[in-house]
């Protein structure tokens, strides 16, 4: 596994070519200029953890990735491949890109079970029996298998987000992003999220996670992106960063997340 | 109500009329007006445009001109229908418009997320629309879609003032040979509407009651 350790210059001493590349995404929202010059390199394997106070473009960073939001200016690459703006190529791309979001989004209509094949029955075609097979196995590893047949609604928050994990991972996903997977949730269902995740990070997942799980963030992480206001502050380890926060937005927004 | 009894032949013949011309023009609407919907949600901004324009001219039309317009000015330019079939098509198209409203009011109901993480699991449009956005569109839209249906087993009346021998004309001729029984006759006719209207609406609880889900 290779690790860019230092500098927000990320291309830094990465050796393999990246698995997502930003390279001065610039996006607005009217006048706010969510994103600003934006430059992120993500090695195959590496797990990038997104820290930074409300409203400073983690989860726009995130939507650009997958081009739930568009960009105003700038490339984003997925292992090479420039991000399409529309059609079937987008599409593709898309699919190699896992998302999870704090709302978990599983379709309410579908049993848990479903929710899992139906993209890879639909969009990568494969055969209805492969993927429930295939589904099954991944239910029963985030330890969701027996509750296969119910709707999401019937669910716990944290059963319904280890099966959005499940149903990203179904797609066989290069890079998964998160984004605050586990902020819906009661505080006693948070760890057995963290848990599948910290799994999938053991087992060489590319990972981009914006989270508030400090905890997560200094075992897991390799590196850590602090942004604020639209910017790319520090992009450190984890042990660098929270140990010692070159810039004061960082310094500021740590002495408030450690306070609690 | 006698007099219609002496002519149920007629009257039996008139209400399938009516009931044919609101199943078949409803199904069609309900397809057309489903197409419609997904198009107006559509990334593409041509499709959207039309899909706007479609339903505004029709749903802000008068039943009567498009009927005007299907038994009268196509077949000047050339087409010609059979009567029913002028109404089926004058009606399928007017009800379509309020189809395609009540679909697209479901669809603006379901969470954006849930097309977000379609969109994400590389699912294209069509497919978002089809298999994630519309079956949970139509649980919102039942209620609406059924008033749509009402309205149109009730607008088939207005065939009967274009050549379609439907309820509505069969009670015009009646009265005009049975005048004293005029109040008997309407009556009646009103509740052979009844009799279509009103298990649509318990067809509506009842599907409403079968798809309904928790969210
Ligand atoms: N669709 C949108 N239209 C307009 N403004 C938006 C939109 N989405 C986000 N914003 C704004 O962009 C800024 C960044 O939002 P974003 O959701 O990326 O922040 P965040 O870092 O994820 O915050 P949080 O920790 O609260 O989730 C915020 O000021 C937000 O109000
Ligand atoms: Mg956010």
């Amino acid at each position: 596994m290779t690790q860019t350790t230092s500098g927000p210059a990320a291309a830094g001493g990465a050796t393999a070519p990246p698995l997502v590349s930003l390279r001065g995404v610039q996006k607005h929202f009217g006048d706010l200029h969510v994103l600003q010059d934006i430059e992120l390199d993500v090695s195959p394997g590496e797990v990038v953890v997104v820290l930074g106070p409300s409203g400073s473009g983690k989860s726009t960073l995130c939507r650009t990735i997958n081009r739930l939001e568009t960009i105003d200016e700038g490339e984003i690459r997925i292992d090479g491949e420039v991000l399409p703006t529309s059609g079937p190529g987008l599409a593709r791309l898309r699919a190699e890109v896992g998302m999870v979001f704090q709302s978990f989004n599983l379709f309410a209509h579908k049993t848990v079970l479903e929710n899992v094949t139906v993209a890879p029955i639909k969009v990568k075609k494969e055969s209805k029996k492969d993927a429930e097979a295939r589904a099954t196995a991944l239910l029963e590893r985030v330890g969701v298998a027996n509750q296969a047949h119910k709707l999401p609604a019937q669910l716990s928050g944290g059963q319904q987000q280890r099966v959005a994990i499940a149903r990203s991972l179904a797609m066989r996903p290069k890079v998964m992003l998160f984004d605050e997977p586990t902020s819906a949730l009661d505080p006693e269902m948070i760890n057995e999220v963290i848990e599948v995740m910290t799994g999938l990070a053991q087992e060489g997942m590319t990972m981009i996670v914006v989270t508030h799980e400090m905890g997560f963030a200094r075992r897991t992480a390799d590196r850590v992106v602090f942004m604020d206001a639209g910017r790319i502050l520090e992009v450190r380890t984890p042990e660098e960063f929270f140990s010692a926060p070159e810039t004061e937005r960082a310094q500021d927004f740590l002495s408030k997340i450690l306070a609690h | 109500m006698g007099s219609l009894l002496a002519e149920r032949d007629m009257l039996w013949d008139a209400f399938t009329t009516t009931l044919t011309l609101a199943a078949i023009s409803g199904l069609i609407a309900l397809v057309v007006g489903t197409i419609v919907a997904g198009m107006r949600v559509s990334p593409y901004v041509p499709l959207r445009t039309l899909a706007t324009v479609y339903t505004e001219f029709l749903r802000n039309t008068p039943l009567t001109i498009v009927f005007f317009f299907y038994v009268f000015v196509t077949p000047s330019m050339g087409f010609t229908f059979d009567y029913k079939v002028a109404a089926i098509i004058a009606l399928s198209c007017y009800t379509s418009a309020f189809v395609a409203e009540a679909v697209r009011s479901g669809i603006n109901s379901v969470s954006l997320g849930q097309a977000e993480a379609a969109r994400s699991l590389g699912m294209s449009f069509f497919q978002n629309l089809t298999i994630v956005v519309l079956p949970q569109a139509f649980r919102t839209a039942i209620p609406p879609l059924i008033n749509v249906f009402i309205a149109l087993v009730k607008n088939t009346s207005v065939a009967g003032a274009f050549s379609v021998f439907e309820l509505f004309a069969m009670s015009r001729r009646m009265t005009n040979v049975y005048s004293g029984d005029v109040l008997g006759i309407l009556a009646g006719v009103a509740l052979c509407y009844l009799i279509v209207c009103i298990p649509l609406g318990q067809v509506a609880g009842h599907l409403e009651r079968k798809v309904a889900f928790a969210r």
